[in-house]
Formats: C-alpha cells, sequence, structure tokens
C-alpha cells in the first residue's frame, strides 16, 4: 500500500508520469508560455499557468500518442477557454496529422461557470474536432478515475471516444448528483447516498452496463495496461458502428428500462448476487464483467 | 489579486541541469509553483500571485527564509496561490528547487 | 425510618404505571409517561454523551406541556440534538449542567447569552459522572439501550457508553430509570444492565442516534500533519518508550496512527511504543493493529462501521461473551487518567504560557473528556519509565525518590489552522467568553502547568525542560512559525533554547520536511482502510467513493 500513489490521489502531471513511457512526454503550450484565462481575474480567481489542461505527445510502450490530462483540483477540473481551446487543438493535430492516437485523461465536472459561453462552445468544438480525428481513422481513447469524475460536457466528450477505461472511484454521467436531486427531490435520487451515487454513475456499473469497454484497478500500471489494450483493440469509426451503437442502447432500455436501482440492472445482467458487487475486489470484478458480457461493441 | 515580488541574493546556484519544473496545483489551500532557471547564477527571484491579500509580511518572511534554506540561486519562481498556509508554501518551494535539479519529487 | 426518597419513588412509578403495561411503555405514551414521573424543578439525566442519543426520549420531553413539566435541571454528557436545547426555549427545562456539546455550539451560546439557560458549570465528562453520586444525583434518568428483554434487562452493545454510570447513580439513590430501546426481544445477546435498576422500557422500534465521530479520512491528511506525526514519533514516542497512551480526536493523531507500520516500523519501535491504548475504535488504527502493535484497546464508545472488525479482534477489543464491544465512558475516562503515560492531540489555541483552548466566542463545545486526559494525575503513585522520565526533566535537581513523575501531555497542530487562523495566540478567546458569561473560571482545556510538549511543523517544544516563564514563552515563539507570535520570537534565545534540546527542530531529529509524503501513510483512504481489515469494516456512507 506505500509506494506509488494511487491514479486518485495524483495531479495531472504525476498521472502522465506514471502512464507514459519515461522521460517521453513532451508538452505543447506548456505552463511557461502563461497561456491562461483571461476571465478567472475578472472573478478575483487565481489562474493555473496551464489551465488545468496539459496536452503534448508522448511515447506509450514505444507508440507515439498524443495526450491530454485534465487537473481534476483546479477549478473542478472544468472546462473554460483556454483549458477547451488547447483540447480542441491536440484532436485537430491529430486529425491532420492522421498517424497519431489520442489518450485524454478526463477529470472534469464540466463547464466553468465563470466561463460559461466560451465553455459549451468549447465542448461542441471538442466533440467536431474529436469525431473528424476518428473518422481519419485516428483512435481516441479515454482514462476516468478522477476525483472529478467525467460530467457535464465531459461525459458527452467521452460519449464520442473510441473506447473509454473507468475505475471504481471514476464516475461517468453528464447531470450531476446534486443537480438531479435538486431537479428531481431526494426520493427520485438523494445525492448524499454516496453509495448510490457510485451504484448509479460509478466504474463498476459503467462497465458492467457496457458504458467502458475495460474497468482499471485505482493504479498507474493499470490504467497503462488498460490504455494500450484501449488502443490496440480500437473499432474503426463507420456507418455500421454507429447503426450497431443505436441498436444497442435500444436493446439497453428495452431490457433495463424499467429497473429502479442498478442492483435490479445487474441482476437481470445476469449477476449471482448483486449487491456484493460494490464491494468485490478488483480481480474478482474484471472476471465476473468479462464473463457478463455478451459481445464486443463500440457503443456506450 | 495581490502581486507581490521579491529578489534576492542566494548564496549559490541551485543544483542540477533542468531549465524548468512545476510543482503543486492551484486548489484551496495548495498553490502552483512554476520555476525556471533564467536568472544569473547568484539571484533569485519569487514572483507571487494570490488571492488573499494582506499577508505581505507572511509572504516576505518565508521566502527570504526558503532564500537561505535552499540556496536556489538563477531561479525564478512563480507562484499562483490558492490560498495556501505558510507550511504548504515552505514545502512546495523546496519541492520546486528539488524537481528542477532533476531529483524526484 | 428516613425513606422519604423511596416513597416518592413509589409514588412516580404509580402515577407512570398508568401508562405502561409492567414496564413498558409504547412510544406515543412516551411524553405522557415523562409528565407522569417527572415533577417540574427535577434533576433529570437526558442520555446522551459525544456518540449515542436517546433520541426518541429527548424528541418526547420536548413535545410536553410545559405547564406540567417545566424548570427541570438537565444534567447531562452531551447537548447535541436540537430537541437538547428546544426543551430550554420553551421553558421544559431551565437549568443546565453538562460537558460536551459540538454539534450545537453556536446555538447553546446564543441561548445562554439570551439568558434563556441557566449555566451550573461546564464539566469534563469524569466530574460530571463523579457528581451523580455526590450532588447532582438525577431523580429520573432517559436512557437509550439496544435492546431489553421482558425483565426489562437492557443489552446496551457497542456504545454502552455512559450508561452504566448513569443507572447506577440514579437507581440507587430512589431515582427512575426509563430506558428507549430498538426492540424488546426473548433473549438478550448480553445482560450490561440488570432489569431490577430499570422501570420503563420504550420500544422505538428503530436504532437509536449515533454521532460517526472519530473516523478521519486519510484523504484528507496532508503533508504538514504527516510531518508533525514524524516529529511526535520520533521525538517523544521513541525518546520517552510510550507504551500505554490515549489520542485525541484528530488529523494529526490519525497520522500517526498511519504511520505507526511504516515509518514507525523503519524506526524499529514496534513492541516499544503503542501497544496498550484508551482509544475508541478508530478506523485508522487498523493498519497498526493488523501490523501487530496494538495489544490492548479500552473504548469510550464504539465507532459507526467497527462492530464486525471488533468482533472479529476480540484479542485486542474488550468484548462481552456475545462477542460485541462492550465500551464503557467512566472507566476509560479513568483508565487514561491514572493508567496512561501521554496524551496527545489538538488544540483550538494556545497562549504564551501554554494554556490551551477550543472555545471561541460564538462556539461554546464544552470539555467532553479532554481535561481529563490532557492533565497530570496527581494521585498516581506507580511508576513507568515514561512518567519518570518526564518527572525528571520537570525537577532535575530535586531528590528523586521525593520526585513526581509527569505525565505526557501533548499538544500537536499546524501554526495555521482552519481558515489559516494561528494556532498561537496572545489572549485565549475564552477569557472573552467568561467575562461575557460571567464564568469564575475561562474555560481551558488543557492548562499550561499540564501540558509538557507542543508539536507543530516547526518543531518539537519541550515545556518540562524550561526554567522560567521566559524561557516558556520563547519556546512557544520558538515552533509558532510564521504567526504573529511566532515572528516575534527573540531569534537569540530560541536558538540557546535549541542548543538546550528545549526546541528541536526536524533537521535536529534528522527528518527531512520533504520526506513528510503521503506514501508513508500505511493507508490513503477509506478504502484502504476496508482493505486492511479484510473487508470488516464498513465504513459509513459519506465516506465512500465506490
Amino acid at each position: 500500500m506505500t509506494g506509488e500513489l494511487s491514479w486518485y490521489e495524483s495531479t495531472a502531471r504525476q498521472r502522465l508520469a506514471g502512464l507514459l513511457d519515461q522521460d517521453s512526454f513532451v508538452e505543447f503550450i506548456g505552463p511557461e508560455q502563461r497561456e491562461t484565462s483571461p476571465h478567472l481575474p475578472l472573478f478575483d480567481l487565481p489562474a493555473q499557468f496551464d489551465d488545468g489542461m496539459i496536452v503534448g505527445r508522448a511515447r506509450l510502450q514505444a507508440t507515439h500518442v498524443l495526450v491530454a490530462a485534465q487537473e481534476g483540483r483546479f477549478m473542478g477540473g472544468a472546462f473554460g477557454e483556454v483549458h477547451g481551446a488547447k483540447l480542441t487543438g491536440l484532436l485537430r493535430a491529430a486529425r491532420d496529422i492522421g498517424s497519431m492516437p489520442v489518450v485524454i485523461l478526463f477529470d472534469t465536472g464540466g463547464v466553468r461557470l465563470q466561463e460559461a459561453n466560451a465553455g459549451e462552445l468549447a465542448i461542441a468544438e471538442i466533440m467536431r474536432a474529436l469525431l473528424e480525428a476518428r473518422l481519419a481513422g485516428v483512435p481516441v481513447v479515454g482514462l476516468i478515475g478522477g476525483r472529478a469524475g467525467c460530467y457535464g460536457g465531459g461525459g458527452l466528450i467521452a460519449g464520442c471516444c473510441s473506447a473509454l477505461a473507468v475505475s471504481e472511484q471514476g464516475r461517468i454521467s453528464v447531470s450531476g448528483p446534486e443537480v438531479i436531486e435538486t431537479n428531481r427531490g431526494v426520493e427520485e435520487f438523494d445525492s448524499k447516498d454516496r453509495a448510490l451515487v457510485w451504484r448509479t454513475m460509478g466504474g463498476k456499473h459503467r462497465r458492467l452496463i457496457g458504458g467502458a469497454e475495460l474497468f482499471a484497478d485505482d493504479s498507474m500500471a493499470s490504467f497503462r495496461a488498460a490504455a494500450v489494450s484501449l488502443l490496440k483493440n480500437a473499432p474503426p469509426f463507420t456507418a455500421k458502428t454507429l447503426e450497431a451503437e443505436q441498436a444497442r442502447l435500444e436493446e439497453r432500455i428495452a431490457r433495463f428500462g424499467r429497473c429502479e436501482d442498478a442492483v435490479n440492472i445487474w441482476t437481470t445482467l445476469g449477476v449471482p448476487d448483486a449487491l456484493s458487487v460494490p464491494a468485490m475486489p478488483y480481480a474478482d470484478f474484471v472476471a465476473l464483467a468479462d464473463r457478463l458480457e455478451t459481445s464486443h461493441h463500440d457503443a456506450r | 489579486m495581490e502581486q507581490l515580488n521579491y529578489r534576492h541574493i542566494a548564496l549559490s546556484r541551485a543544483k542540477g541541469s533542468r531549465l524548468q519544473a512545476v510543482v503543486g496545483v492551484v486548489a484551496s489551500g495548495d498553490l502552483e509553483v512554476l520555476v525556471e532557471r533564467t536568472l544569473p547564477d547568484g539571484e533569485c527571484e519569487v514572483d507571487i500571485r494570490t488571492p488573499i491579500t494582506g499577508f505581505g509580511d507572511v509572504w516576505r518572511a518565508v521566502v527570504a527564509d526558503f532564500v537561505q534554506l535552499r540556496s536556489p540561486g538563477g531561479l525564478k519562481l512563480s507562484v499562483n496561490d490558492g490560498g495556501a498556509r505558510p507550511d504548504m508554501v515552505s514545502l512546495r518551494l523546496a519541492q520546486a528547487v528539488r524537481a528542477v535539479a532533476g531529483d524526484r519529487v | 425510618m428516613r425513606d422519604t426518597g423511596r416513597r416518592d419513588r413509589d409514588q412516580r412509578l404509580q402515577a407512570g404505571a398508568r401508562h405502561a403495561e409492567g414496564k413498558r411503555v409504547h412510544r406515543q405514551n412516551a411524553t405522557a409517561l415523562l409528565e407522569a414521573v417527572i415533577r417540574p424543578g427535577d434533576r433529570v439525566c437526558l442520555e446522551g454523551d459525544n456518540q449515542k442519543q436517546a433520541d426518541l426520549l429527548a424528541v418526547a420531553l420536548a413535545a410536553a406541556d410545559s405547564a406540567t413539566l417545566h424548570d427541570l435541571h438537565l444534567v447531562r454528557s452531551g447537548v447535541v440534538l436540537p430537541e437538547h436545547l428546544d426543551v430550554f426555549e420553551k421553558g421544559i427545562a431551565k437549568r443546565l449542567d453538562y460537558a460536551y456539546s459540538g454539534p450545537q455550539s453556536a446555538r447553546i451560546a446564543r441561548l445562554l447569552f439570551g439568558g434563556k439557560i441557566e449555566l451550573g458549570a461546564v464539566h469534563t465528562y469524569l466530574e460530571l459522572f463523579a457528581r451523580y453520586y455526590i450532588d447532582l444525583t438525577p431523580q429520573v434518568a432517559l436512557i437509550a439501550a439496544v435492546s431489553a428483554d421482558r425483565h426489562g434487562n437492557l443489552y446496551t452493545g457497542p456504545n454502552t457508553e455512559d450508561t452504566p454510570a448513569i443507572v447506577e447513580a440514579t437507581a440507587f439513590k430512589d431515582g427512575v430509570v426509563i430506558a428507549q430501546v430498538n426492540e424488546i426481544v426473548d433473549t438478550l445477546p448480553r445482560v450490561d444492565i440488570p432489569g431490577d435498576w430499570v422501570h420503563f422500557v420504550v420500544e422505538s422500534g428503530k436504532p437509536f442516534y449515533v454521532e460517526p465521530l472519530f473516523t478521519r479520512d486519510p484523504a484528507a491528511i496532508t503533508e504538514t500533519q504527516i510531518l508533525t506525526a514524524m516529529l511526535a514519533i520520533k521525538g517523544i514516542y521513541a525518546p520517552y518508550g510510550v507504551q500505554r497512551l490515549n489520542h485525541g480526536i484528530g488529523f494529526n493523531t490519525a497520522a500517526i496512527e498511519l504511520l505507526l507500520p511504516t515509518y514507525g516500523e523503519r524506526l524499529g519501535l514496534k513492541g516499544k511504543v503503542a501497544s496498550h491504548w484508551a482509544l475508541n475504535p478508530h478506523p485508522t488504527l487498523i493498519p497498526a493493529i493488523e501490523s501487530g502493535w496494538v495489544r490492548q484497546i479500552h473504548s469510550f464508545g464504539s465507532e459507526v462501521g467497527m462492530d464486525e472488525y471488533i468482533r472479529a479482534r476480540s484479542d485486542v477489543y474488550f468484548t462481552g461473551p456475545d462477542g460485541s464491544l462492550r465500551s464503557n465512558r467512566a472507566f476509560c475516562q479513568m483508565a487514561g487518567l491514572y493508567a496512561c503515560d501521554m496524551f496527545i492531540g489538538s488544540t483550538l489555541q494556545i497562549d504564551l504560557k501554554g494554556n490551551s483552548s477550543t472555545v471561541t466566542v460564538e462556539r461554546v463545545a464544552g470539555f467532553g473528556g479532554a481535561p481529563n486526559m490532557g492533565s497530570d494525575a496527581r494521585g498516581r503513585r506507580h511508576p513507568s519509565q515514561p512518567w519518570l522520565q518526564a518527572g525528571k526533566e520537570a525537577d532535575p535537581d530535586g531528590p528523586a525518590a521525593l520526585r513526581r513523575g509527569r505525565k505526557l501531555v501533548v499538544q500537536i497542530g499546524e501554526t495555521f489552522g482552519d481558515q489559516n487562523v494561528p494556532l498561537f495566540v496572545e489572549h485565549l478567546d475564552a477569557l472573552n467568553l467568561a467575562e461575557k458569561l460571567h464564568l469564575d473560571l475561562a474555560p481551558v482545556m488543557v492548562y499550561s502547568d499540564d501540558v509538557t510538549h507542543i508539536v507543530t511543523e516547526e518543531g518539537i517544544a519541550n515545556l518540562l525542560l524550561c526554567r522560567d516563564a521566559d524561557e516558556r514563552e520563547q519556546a512557544i515563539r520558538g515552533v509558532a512559525g510564521y504567526t504573529q507570535i511566532g515572528r516575534e520570537r527573540d531569534a537569540a534565545m530560541v536558538q540557546r533554547l535549541r542548543e538546550r534540546g528545549v526546541i528541536r527542530r526536524p533537521e535536529d531529529l534528522g527528518i527531512d520536511p520533504l520526506d513528510a509524503d503521503r506514501r508513508l501513510l500505511a493507508a490513503r483512504s477509506i478504502k484502504d482502510l476496508v482493505h486492511w481489515s479484510g473487508g470488516l469494516y464498513a465504513p459509513p456512507s459519506k465516506f465512500r467513493n465506490w
């Protein structure tokens, strides 16, 4: 338990150091460029030199990759103008280069309120750039396992990726727990019931329901192996893919649409003791998820 | 926001060969330190941006002690403060010197 | 025959019998029962310390008609639930003697200033229990238990806490004992309180309320707290050889608990320190227990989520024949006072003499048990190595055979606390509060003449080695960091104190602050603790991220 820091606890820079081949990372628009948010000072808020988004190129098990990593502890990892523009630029470069896949380390609560318009535009531009890259044959994979999770516009972007890996601590959704409770009432969703939050949006559930392809342990080594695997098995992006996705989503809602809770979904999936899933150790859960998976798909 | 700037004479050049490094995160109770090897060997500069105003005396004392203890000659350290306490500031400044020396932080 | 007390009780029991079937009272009749049994002006103990709360009975009391029940004198450990203060707003209660008021500390301050509460005194737990036997004996005790059988025997379980102390005093001085229980069963797991001592039982149908107070998330422990923990272990635990101890609750002590299996191991201290504890079942001690550091722990109360782990570690914890924990606050406080060689805990303010306080002018949190733990027990006679060593440091010149030993009382914390408020101050807020409330004494948690060491990230000040008030003041300033108190130090004197070892900096102990890394913690998250416990620890929902 001592030694290396966990993925969850690490900063974005520490994750990149743990994920990529040693000394292979070259940063684009690094902190020394001081491309900071033009909006935050207006609110008397401190800026960060990289605006919470690190982009660059590196090698991952000797493969050349483009990488982006969000700092979840700065402004909740939320998208702002510069933050978003860096990721847009990276994805457009990926499209133009064509031969380098992209790995995105998500850790975001969505769009920064202080930069709402710029942030929302950025989400849209990123989604477009991501899909153009995929159309050009570039795999774009996402890794999710940080404190902020992957919410709001981040969740939408993740949904556009070729494939995703998520850890137990990771969460993927669009609306956050508090927003759901405010809009639908505490009976519908008690945001303080953290076990419920993780059952609904957390990594294990996403893996079981097909919202992520791989389940990673909360460690650098595990995410590294997951990233390598996702890149190796990334599916092509064609009309056939989209049609299969549509079919899978229709089947999914037909099968689980009446379930009250994730536990019911897991039982329907064929998990022998659904209540034991949250406490299940990593290796056992991976084996279970692999066993239950009916067919490979590019849909989440 | 308050901006503070301190220039000091350093006794010796900061070790190592790396030209820049960054440690820390702008989060509540934390701070980001960007360190660049851009000054003459005997000089050191610390530039601070902080949302907590009125603590100039404390920053000055922390920086002075840091310079004396860690010999950061030739380094410019730029700080974005998220409201960190003095002990955290001392820690990150020391980590920055270690990082630019090429040591594991 | 002088037995008015006994006849009085019989009358109360008769009045209460109208609302009961034998001892059993339906929860709908709880308020009516209280109105029948309690008389205006009575001394009533409503159970609730900092954990378990007799919540059904509190609500029932607060619902009473203040024309029938008024001017009660409440004697109780903890003012925790809103109902505990509602009774004062409504005039049901008038006078209060208590010990702790964490969650209600702001509201109780307002009621005290507003004259709605006539304050007897703020006590420590042990003092209050002691007074139950001398001059604050309750006429009626409202207590909480897990279950009762048909005879009124009670099982209080892991959260036994104050109940035995309260019930014995009340039952044997002609008082009436009314218990709320989660359920009535045929057979109890074990008998904690004999039915002879219990007069009425109200079945609530659900578990009584418990505050999860002693769980600290390792994810929140900072590098600075780890540095203070390293200093404490290497600079105090090791040289004094502290085997028997109590940790006050806090992140600094949680860090110490999590550093024993790693940093403590590296220093070769296993078996030499931290083996016998007066401590609640802190989840953060699990790694040390699993690593073989801990021989035995006695507890004041329990802690949410720890029941199964405790059951599986009966070699370490005090458990009944049924396997569950038996806690006892009165005995554990006594143990901390007399059978422990060290108390170490955090505080909010320390002045230039070393007096420490957790009181601020808007909040009156009370004392709890800290002053019992954090005080030198002058009635102690049995020797131990740390006690004798500390005594020698305090009085190096006196004849050894007449020298008193000293308990180590350590205050640990960062120089700047929450909201960047300095730990060190010229004048304690407690003084302002005493003035405002016309108190005889300022509410001091630990007095300067009891404090032996102060540990901050700047170093350790050993006050035992200080020869006069000046040295003491400079020793404190010398570890007060960049606070105003710290910056106004006499640098030359602080240097001399450092040379004598009165102040020791991390470097003096061979510790580099950069080594105070979260990677040193044996567990870095609540999940890690669950893992260490083999899945037996079940943390409350608010600590989960899975």
